[in-house]
């Protein structure tokens, strides 16, 4: 069969499987919407974090990233997973004990204040938006190689499907279809992963395998590195940007992992203190597996792709180029009309002229020549990744608007019906805006991705943290630190990223080195964060202590006896 | 409970946090990024050492002290008897203002 058969059959199974279980776990309640009825097991609720959290970003981008980046991929890695020692130690049973539907539940009651309230669903807003923008474009590249359509094509159609169970089935049709589009995915990011290095050194496991030898006797990185020096690139084992910057990059989506409210809702769906805590731990495993396996696949890609690339004649190329050249994200100019392939680091010689980084995990099971069914089981895999997420996201969107703005701000005597009703429609509404980001993205996906982190770190992540330890933090200190830290952020990456586009700003004006301390836009979280925790510690201390009964919640959260079940009201 | 009792409780969180807070630091700011060019003077088989820790270790680490976190704060729940005593009800009611019989101000009162 070829890959387009297979791919057909992969990609229909699979679905049929999430439309399936959405099916047959709809969801009956508004508790059922939100916090899947509250009695998820921990491994389970691990697993459902897992998808929901590692998006088209993780699986499609992320090891093209770092086959590219080297060295300062780094950041990507060791920022996706840090998060969750944050989340476990310091938000996670916390907020499991609190015990309510959504961030700005926890938000609106510890800070006794409506404006906290509608703060924390603004904030909520903006960072979902921003994330499934990301992913509605991971699910159109997918489509568009896979299916042979424009990316807007892909797109539309994964828009169509995401809509269909997102809506149907709430919280808990979402955690059970992601824990078998965990399934999916981590098998489908494994298997060529494993095929690829037994192929290259001979190790089954690509963990070990990235620091093996090759056939020829010499260490797998010691090769790149000296092909790359060959090419004209900085070295692969050593990076390239500053240290504060890396330093940056990493803080904000640590602390915007542990900030992001679809991530965080996940640990109000178990049962206990205890098992947010021991599911944070799982989520973090699911997640591991992929995560040290995506650095071993960019390094395996890398290697392969110089191979098979460069100086080679471009008539004698694979299938797989001429198929991803028609999508527009690889190009060739015969610049010296040798018609070779130079690719090299020197812009003027290189010929390789567009080379999306996102394409690097679904051509790297053709490029490294592995049999037609795992090159549809990746296609398989990326859109479980995207669709989880997307699902969990429009889930967070929803709940904002139907939970937090109608409910708590606009109608309180709403039916559960009627709110029920609401929280479709939002998220109908949502899929549509995230549609229209999907095919005017902003940026690459791992990039879109990464801003939200930043918007998450400087928003929701300190007034959470001081809301938890500090008895004494106020609601006018949780409301100036959420919005300066948020409008800051948000003004920083604007500035840096669009100010050319929109303000009509000089290059010069955008250029790097105007950034503050050498620090990219994508670390702009952590210094937004700073700044947070700052203005929140300053307009405490001028502003009165929060009443008695406020003051004794946040002594009630810290002790695991009596955790009740999640409740919206 | 004694409130003194609950004050050690959540002090001995805090330390326990903190000292996994600061290995958490080590392993991937410092290690995988701060002294990562002196570690790459080492070597792990293939690996540079600076470079595992970034793109390896620190992920691995990661995961042991969750683990740890989870082992330590059940040990601890159990002793200063704040654990939750399992299985809980599925649901409670929804009555609002009720106050909770377990929150540590009556810890005798049984869960519900």
């Amino acid at each position: 069969m070829d890959v387009q058969r297979w791919t057909y059959l992969l990609v229909g199974a699979s679905f049929a499987l999430y439309l399936g279980i959405a099916y047959w776990s709809r969801a009956g309640s508004t508790k059922d919407f939100y916090v899947a009825g509250g009695g998820v097991s921990p491994l389970a609720n691990g697993m459902a974090t897992a998808a929901d959290w590692m998006s088209a970003a993780s699986f499609i981008s992320m090891a093209g990233l770092i086959s590219f980046m080297g060295y300062d991929g780094a950041v990507y890695l060791m920022g996706w997973t840090g998060g969750y020692v944050l989340l476990a130690l310091l938000l996670a049973p916390y907020l499991r004990k609190f015990g309510k539907f959504t961030v700005p539940d926890f938000v609106g009651e510890r800070y006794y204040s409506q404006t906290a309230r509608q703060v924390a669903v603004l904030c909520a807003l903006f960072v979902s938006f921003t994330y499934v923008a990301g992913q509605m474009r991971g699910v159109g590249v997918v489509f568009s190689r896979f299916l042979e359509v424009p990316v807007d094509w892909g797109v539309a159609i994964g828009m169509l499907i995401v809509f269909f169970y997102a809506t149907l089935g709430g919280m808990k049709g979402i955690t059970y279809t992601q824990v078998a589009q965990y399934c999916v995915l981590i098998f489908a990011f494994m298997v060529p992963a494993i095929f690829i290095s037994l192929m290259m050194t001979g190790n089954p496991i690509p963990q070990l395998g990235f620091g093996d030898r090759l056939s020829d006797g010499t260490y797998l990185l010691d090769r790149l590195d000296s092909l790359h020096q060959e090419l004209g690139f900085a070295a692969y084992t050593s990076g390239s940007k500053g240290l504060a910057d890396l330093f940056c990059i990493t803080a904000a989506l640590m602390v915007g992992t542990a900030g992001l409210p679809h991530v965080i809702v996940r640990f109000f769906t178990v049962a206990r203190v205890r098992d947010a805590r021991l599911s944070a731990g799982y989520a973090l495993v699911f997640i591991a597996i992929l995560y040290t396996t995506a650095p071993a696949i960019g390094a395996f890609a890398r290697t392969n792709l110089i191979n098979t690339v460069h100086n080679q004649p471009y008539d004698a190329m694979p299938e797989w180029f001429s198929k991803w050249e028609t999508t527009g994200l690889l190009t060739f100019e015969d610049k010296n009309g040798d018609g070779r392939i130079q690719y090299v680091a020197d812009a003027n010689r290189n010929e390789l002229t567009t080379f999306d980084k996102d394409i690097i995990v679904l051509a790297n099971p053709e490029i490294a020549r592995l049999p037609n069914w795992v090159v549809a089981l990746v296609a398989a895999g990326g859109l479980a990744a995207a669709l989880s997420t997307a699902a969990g996201l429009l889930l967070v969107i929803s709940a904002s608007v139907s939970h937090d703005f109608i409910k708590k701000m606009v109608n309180p005597h709403i039916s559960e019906r009627g709110e029920l009703w609401a929280a479709r429609i939002s998220a109908a509404v949502a899929v549509l805006i995230a549609g229209y980001f999907g095919i005017n993205p902003p940026g690459f996906v791992a990039e879109v991705v990464a801003f939200a982190f930043g918007l998450a770190a400087s928003s929701f992540f300190p007034a959470i943290l001081l809301g938890i330890f500090s008895r004494r933090m106020n609601k006018q200190g949780a409301i100036a630190g959420m919005l300066s830290g948020l409008l800051f952020t948000l003004g920083y990456i604007v500035y840096f990223k669009f100010g050319q586009t929109l303000f009509g700003l000089s290059p010069q004006a955008v250029a790097p080195a105007r950034w503050w301390f050498g620090i990219s836009p994508e670390g702009a979280g952590t210094l937004g964060m700073l700044l947070n925790f700052a203005v929140s510690l300053v307009v405490m201390r001028l502003s009165p202590p929060p009443p008695a009964h406020v003051q004794q919640l946040v002594e009630t959260i810290r002790y695991p006896r009596g955790a009740g079940a999640a409740s919206g009201h | 409970m004694h409130p003194n009792a609950l004050k050690a409780y959540w002090r001995r969180n805090l330390r326990y946090v903190l000292l996994l807070l600061l290995l958490w630091f080590l392993v991937s700011f410092g290690c995988g990024i701060l002294w990562a060019e002196e570690l790459n003077a080492l070597r792990l088989g293939g690996f540079k050492l600076g470079f595992w820790f970034a793109q390896q270790g620190a992920i691995y680490a990661f995961v042991m002290l969750i683990f740890v976190y989870v082992g330590l704060m059940n040990r601890l729940d159990r002793a200063y008897n704040v654990h939750e005593q399992a299985p809980l009800a599925p649901d409670r009611p929804a009555g609002k203002k009720r106050p909770d019989p377990n929150s540590p101000q009556s810890p005798s009162s049984p869960t519900p």
